[in-house]
């Protein structure tokens, strides 16, 4: 390991903390005191066979003299001191600080990054209470119910001479409203029981529910049980809402296995690849169920989102490298819209997430549209996009995001708001 | 002549208990259960004043609001607005709102309010 510009500082603090006279601990180590009074005050360099003689003379440990983290240090010191400009730290005077008071500038170093953490956090509870239309909607209907409730009991408790009729209809609303509160308070405790931490933010909104729910199935049901109808553990989901999408999740699947069985995907794979559109043509039947079973693959190790036509995610199964957004819209460069403005095209495309990774993957996706409302009414659309990991390194791929809100490409001529990443934020 | 009162809820329950309560006080009160349709009732017979939901199917409370003061025949129409949150409540100060009822509210409340806005 290469020796700081520090080790000077280091040795002189190690003498004086040892009570040691420069002229004793040179004459040691084979050199003149005002040599060695040149090297304390890093203004010569030290080399390794002298650094292993003053480390053997001062009882120090020779890596101690190396400061392997500190360039870390130093530039973590220069970003906290550059995010307060109204207070002028000594930027000249920083390595002379780690020097002499290395735990303090770790500590500092520490809190700073405390500190970013905490404002990340605190910006992304604010953006999810502003967004969050589950808890905005789930207490809208708490309070309607409970608006509803107090007038008719007051009438109820107030009115001496209420026809029987009235008292009737009122006394229906009152337990109408009070099984709507129950419900509505049911829903609101297990939203919020899911998780409350900074940390952790697994509150989950239904959709949620049914995605960690597949989750810890590995993503994995068995063509059987899913033929079959089996129960798959729907009891253990929370909410009633996440169990009605888990069952209608079920019937889509047990369609899917139908379509496309596990055993026989796995013999067009080895044959085709995972080409959704080849494989579409090999089974007869629409991409859309390809995409989503060769999601379930565990070799293929594939990410999948759904959509409808406003664009709103109706699933999401992550790729490890592929952050998805828990609120509001994604990035609106996925291939995935590409494909919702295009119906019955094949959408195929390299993508590369932003972020320190920066993995690429193949996405591949396609929409369909219906009108289930007749022909003269409005069109519904569903489009999905498989997330491959992408093995290959061609020479361009489109440059992605999770979603605006969180994505650091400040630049972006795609982007709709600022990031919390940016100063803008 | 009874004071013609116009509400526009579309929580049936709440409407039937604001019903009750207005009409046993004297009033005259028509109810819509959506925004749509509030414009020409308005027009057809015009209100002493209008309870208004802030969150409607349809036409939201806000856009009701802002049509009716943008309308010199309906500007002077007072309107009370039934919010469930603060920040709703100040979106409809600054469109034009006369008075505020925060869910859940009371009866007197609703009733006290009515009868201020109408000088009774």
């Amino acid at each position: 390991m290469p020796l700081s510009a520090l080790t000077g500082t280091r040795l002189r603090e190690r003498r004086l903390a040892g009570g040691l006279r420069q002229a004793d601990v040179a004459a040691a180590a084979g050199i003149s005191a005002s040599y060695l009074n040149l090297i304390e005050h890093n203004r010569r360099k030290v080399t390794a066979d002298l650094a292993d003689r003053l480390s053997d003379v001062l009882g120090l440990d020779r890596a101690a003299l190396s400061g392997g983290g500190e360039a870390l240090l130093l530039d973590g010191l220069r970003l906290a001191a550059g995010r307060v400009p109204a207070v002028p730290a000594e930027i000249d005077r920083l390595e002379e600080f780690v020097g002499r008071f290395p735990g303090w500038a770790s500590l500092v170093a520490d809190l700073d990054g405390r500190v970013q953490g905490l404002e990340r956090a605190v910006a992304g509870l604010n953006d999810r209470m502003t967004h969050d239309p589950h808890l905005s909607q789930s207490l809208h209907e708490l309070l309607s119910s409970l608006s509803s409730v107090r007038a008719t009991a007051a009438i109820l408790a107030e009115t001496e001479d209420l026809a029987p009729e009235v008292s009737i209809r009122f006394h229906r609303n009152l337990h109408h409203d009070s099984e709507r509160l129950v419900v509505g308070a049911e829903a609101l405790v297990a939203y919020l029981d899911a998780g409350s931490g900074l940390e952790d933010q697994t509150i989950l909104v239904p959709q949620e529910e049914v995605e960690d729910w597949l989750r810890v199935q590995g993503w994995s049901l068995a063509d059987a049980d899913l033929i079959a109808g089996a129960d798959l553990g729907l009891a253990s989901l929370a909410s009633a809402a996440a169990r009605s999408l888990a069952r209608a999740y079920l019937v889509q699947a047990a369609m899917d296995a139908r379509a496309v069985p596990m055993a026989e995907l796995a013999t067009a794979l080895a044959v085709l690849g995972p080409d959704p559109f080849a494989l579409a043509g090999r089974f007869g039947c629409d991409p859309l169920v390809v995409l989503r079973r060769l999601a379930l693959v565990p070799d293929l190790a594939a990410g999948l989102v759904t959509c409808d036509a406003s664009g709103t995610l109706t699933f999401r199964k992550p790729a490890a490298g592929f952050p998805l957004p828990r609120f509001g819209a994604a990035c609106p460069l996925w291939p995935l819209y590409a494909a919702l403005g295009r119906p019955q095209e094949a959408v195929e495309c390299v993508v590369q997430m932003a972020g320190p990774d920066g993995r690429r993957f193949r996405a591949l996706a396609w929409s369909i549209a219906a009108r289930p409302f007749g022909l003269r009414g409005p069109e519904t659309r569903q489009a999905a996009m498989l997330i491959l990991p992408e093995a290959t390194s061609p020479a361009s791929a489109l440059p992605i995001g999770s979603s605006c809100r969180v994505c650091p490409r400040a630049a972006c001529p795609a982007r709709r708001e600022p990031s919390i990443l940016s100063d803008d934020g | 002549m009874s004071h013609h009162v116009l509400l526009i809820e579309d929580e049936q329950n709440i409407a039937e208990a604001i019903m009750f309560i207005l009409t046993r006080d004297g009033f005259r009160v028509s109810h819509l259960a959506e925004g749509h349709g509030a414009a020409s009732l308005v027009q057809q017979d015009r209100p002493d004043l209008i309870i208004l939901d802030h969150m409607l199917p349809g036409l939201s409370g806000l856009e009701i609001l802002a049509a009716l003061r943008a309308d010199p025949a309906t500007a002077a129409i007072p309107v009370m607005m039934l919010t469930a949150r603060g920040r709703d409540r100040d979106m409809a100060e600054r469109a034009g709102a006369d008075r505020f009822m925060t869910k859940p509210f009371a009866n007197a409340e609703i009733l006290a309010g009515v009868r201020a806005m109408l000088g009774l």
